[in-house]
């Protein structure tokens, strides 16, 4: 298993990093596929069916102690067949400010993830956020409505599928701006 | 050297004059009366919010005009001024914001996003605030500055002067809420 390292990389970043994937590795064997330093950042790449139990134990484990969910979404890479979505997690260890990614990619056909709110309450409107913007489903999540856009909307309006100007319109024809 | 300076009285309709009285049309005094009262009800979303403050504050002084008194109930506001961006989410509570103000209502629509969306030519915003309300008077700009907005209030005032006194109950009016599928 490789791994990248970006050039400006910190020793305390690649110090991190190493300390988490040994731990992760040697908890779940097969749970890793990649992991990088971009920048000053540890990212891992979980296989998408472990994810769930990588990011309890992140959290759960006394030695690693992941408590706070700084920040999570979703991600659309069209041209990336097969896994065209991915869930990014940043996790953030407070006493020992250890910040890292997890990231895992699924495919179109399988949208399916199960929520986070189990370990972090604050996963609640991050998910609901990737639901609105990406149609992730949370199997499990306690409330899945959209969070954003309004309730009416039938598409996910920040996969990149869409036209940038919706052909449908006629408020801002050619005619209106003397073209 | 001192300069005289001509304050002029505000406008007078015209009518009869004489020692100690002065007689004109009921329309008329109303109007007037209506165009220098009006209590504006700010829904400010975004920047143009910003700098309808600086045209209320001493500056600029929006109370010159008899609007020192904004009122933050619909019920009680005479003329809504929507200043900023409204996303298609919002524009919802913007109608009905609308649909409590008692007649007689104005509104005027202040900068680029509350006219026509501005830049924000995404899925997410109305593309203007006339696609679900009837509007009087646009500012145009991004933003504005303090004196588009005080013109823009004067070309209320205008309205209201001039406005007779049952164009609310006229078929037009009726036909003109219709069409936005109000009442």
């Amino acid at each position: 298993m490789h791994h990248q390292v970006h050039p400006s990389a910190s020793a305390s970043a690649i110090e991190l990093h190493d300390k988490i994937k040994e731990a992760i590795v040697s908890k779940f064997p097969e749970a890793l596929l990649r992991s990088q330093i971009d920048y000053d950042f540890p990212v891992f790449i979980i296989e998408k069916n472990k994810t769930h139990e990588v990011l309890e134990f992140l959290k759960n484990d006394a030695a690693l102690a992941f408590s706070f969910l700084t920040t999570m979404c979703g991600i659309h890479f069209p041209e990336n067949n097969g896994e065209e979505f991915a869930l990014m997690y940043q996790l953030h260890n407070m006493p020992s400010n250890w910040r890292i990614r997890i990231k895992t990619f699924m495919s179109e056909k399988d949208l399916v993830m199960p929520t986070a709110t189990d370990i972090w309450k604050a996963a609640n409107w991050m998910e609901r956020e990737a639901f609105d913007f990406y149609g992730f489903k949370f199997s499990g999540h306690p409330d899945l409505r959209r969070i954003l856009n309004m309730d009416e909307m039938n598409y996910h309006p920040l996969r990149k599928e869409y036209g940038l100007e919706d052909a449908g319109r006629d408020d801002k024809q050619d005619k209106y701006f003397g073209r | 050297m001192t300069t005289t300076v001509d304050i002029k009285s505000d406008y007078k309709p015209e009518g009869l004059e004489g020692q100690g009285f002065f007689a004109t049309s009921l329309d008329k005094v109303v109007g007037l009366a209506r165009a220098n009262s009006l209590w504006p009800l700010p829904f400010a979303t975004s920047c143009c919010g910003i700098e309808f403050m600086a045209t209320m504050a001493s500056h600029y002084d929006l109370s010159r005009f008899g609007m020192e008194r904004l009122s933050f109930s619909p019920r009680q506001a005479d003329l809504l001024m929507v200043m900023g961006t409204i996303s298609k989410k919002m524009g919802p509570i913007l109608r009905q914001v609308y649909e409590q103000m008692a007649e007689p209502k104005w509104v005027l629509s202040m900068g680029a996003c509350a006219s026509s969306g501005g830049i924000f030519d995404t899925y997410s915003v109305l593309q203007g605030i006339d696609r679900i309300i009837p509007v009087d008077v646009y500012i145009p700009g991004c933003p504005p500055r303090p004196e588009q907005v005080l013109d823009g209030i004067l070309k209320i005032q205008e309205l209201a002067k001039s406005e007779s006194r049952n164009r609310r109950e006229s078929p037009e009016y009726k036909a003109m809420l219709a069409k936005y599928g109000l009442e």
